[in-house]
């Protein structure tokens, strides 16, 4: 078979080799009666994209939540580079799925906006959010309002308010879901070569199958009732292809397929 | 409004009434109106005099501490309601109460309370506004989007960066809106306060004038009322058109 599918303990052994920048451990999350996750471990290796991936109700979303440290979970723990996390951390920064830019504000001051919280200086973090404002292709749109701005440059503001705070860890919460498609293919380009070019740590939850196997380095497929880990899946050989090879890949298309299989029968 | 092609200023109504008025008041009705014409010139003889600056001047010190109180006040407790469920829960039943409540018959009690001075004209002006303001303000917080918050904590804002920073101008437009309402009904609540506390400021003139049957003085008195009032709220919702950019879009 071309695809790694990966069991337990190549799957330890490898984040043993690379290291990992975030480690779940034993993770429960009930509200009142209801379980949303139940005894989740799972580890994400440094400078590594990892795609929480699965049908709607999986918990993957509460899982990104708990590990930025926005919601608290019931059992278990999270660590970020060795150390506890009980709440939000300069380690650690987060892409919003409807990209909670501050509608008063310029691009210039919501990408500025995380610097801000941190007691950055004005002129310091105002210079430094106009490096990643060019960096993500704003560059001219300093001063506008988020309401000028098309989805697609709303979420690149958020993606430059993530990236100016320098956290290792990017928490991405299907980041691009409410874009346009063509957008859609081309911030999945660009994510590629955000993880190649910067030393950080990938979290980013979706429930595209073809965008999680396009983008990651490691997939954990989380299925619900209960909650829980199914497996997780390294591709292998097509990483280094080229961004135009990907979706012609075999190893790619069967890795679709395979998942997909498995899905279905937890959607109605 | 538009009459024979030609785009009529704003308030151009005004003009109508304005002669209707004057034909009434020429037409002896009653001695109640005086024509308009009089009341102007009435109005700029008394705009000068020591009595009327003293009422203006006491009158604009009640509503101003007033308003500042229910402003203050009003958008601090209206944001932490809708912030915090059980302060909400607490204390939204008292707030609708005092916002419907005849706030007029809890005047004596203020009497009572802080006596017959400067001190409880401001309270009554300021009871007047602050609820309208507080149930704005909630309202505003109430609506919203959740993943502001959400953002401001996950890049660690403190409770006073969120408060200053997101709530609070999330929550603008609608505070505005409140603050407009509130002043208007400052006005009122200014005027019955020297009418009913002690006799002073234009509370004062109003009971001077009505018991001598001075009714041009009276209506020149209440004209610079309603003009006073009229601007503060434009100027308001001048304000609320500069955030308007923003509104619909949070």
């Amino acid at each position: 078979m071309a695809m790694s599918r990966t069991n337990d303990n190549k799957v330890k052994v490898e984040a043993a080799e690379i290291g990992s920048a975030v480690s779940v451990q034993n993770i429960s999350k009930n509200y009142g009666d209801v379980e949303a996750l139940r005894d989740m471990s799972l580890e994400f290796p440094r400078g590594q994209l990892t795609s929480l991936l699965g049908p709607s109700g999986c918990g993957k979303t509460t899982l990104l939540k708990i590990i930025a440290g926005l919601l608290e979970p019931t059992s278990g723990h999270v660590e970020v580079n060795g150390k506890n996390v009980s709440g939000p951390g300069p380690d650690r920064a987060f892409v919003f799925q409807d990209f909670a830019l501050l509608p008063w504000a310029t691009v210039l001051k919501n990408v500025a906006f995380g610097l801000e919280m941190r007691g950055v200086a004005t002129s310091e973090r105002e210079a430094i959010a106009e490096k990643y404002i060019k960096s993500v292709g704003l560059a001219g749109f300093e001063n506008s309002h988020p309401h000028e701005l098309s989805g697609g440059m709303r979420q690149r503001v958020g993606l430059a308010r993530a990236l100016s705070v320098d956290a290792d860890v990017l928490l991405m919460d299907e980041p691009f879901s409410a874009v346009d498609e063509q957008t859609r293919r081309k911030f999945q380009e660009d994510l590629l070569s955000l993880v190649q070019d910067e030393n950080k740590t990938f979290i980013f939850v979706t429930h595209s199958i073809e965008e999680a196997v396009y983008v990651s380095d490691q997939i954990a497929i989380l299925l619900p009732r209960p909650s829980r880990v199914s497996e997780i899946i390294r591709p292998s050989s097509f990483r280094n292809k080229g961004v135009n090879n990907i979706r012609r890949d075999s190893e790619y298309l069967d890795i679709v397929d395979n998942i997909w299989s498995s899905l279905r029968t937890y959607v109605e | 409004m538009y009459v024979f092609g030609y785009r009529l200023p704003g308030m151009s109504s005004l003009v109508i009434w304005g002669m209707l008025w004057e034909v009434i008041g020429r037409a002896d009705i009653t001695f109640f109106v005086p024509p308009l014409s009089e009341v102007i010139t009435i109005l700029f003889s008394i705009i000068g005099t020591p009595a009327f600056k003293k009422a203006l001047a006491e009158t604009a010190y009640a509503f101003s501490c007033g308003v500042f109180f229910a402003v203050t006040i009003g958008i601090v407790v209206g944001i932490l309601m809708g912030k915090n469920r059980l302060l909400d829960e607490i204390l939204l039943p008292w707030v609708n109460v005092f916002l419907s409540a005849p706030l007029t018959a809890l005047v004596p009690v203020l009497m009572v309370l802080f006596g017959f001075g400067m001190k409880s004209i401001i309270i009554t002006t300021a009871l007047f506004a602050v609820w309208i303001i507080i149930l704005n303000s909630r309202a505003g917080v109430k609506q919203i989007n959740r993943s502001l918050v959400e953002m401001a904590n996950s890049f660690g804002a403190s409770p006073m960066d969120a408060f200053f920073k997101i709530y609070f101008w999330a929550a603008l437009p609608e505070i505005l809106g409140g603050v407009r309402i509130g002043i208007i009904r400052a006005v009122k609540g200014v005027i019955i306060g020297q009418l009913l506390i002690s006799i002073v400021g234009f509370g004062a003139l109003f009971e001077l004038y009505s018991a001598n049957f001075l009714m041009g003085h009276f209506w020149a008195v209440l004209i610079v009322l309603f003009g006073l009032a009229f601007s503060i709220s434009e100027f308001l919702a001048y304000l609320e058109r500069k955030v308007a950019y923003y509104a619909a879009k949070r």
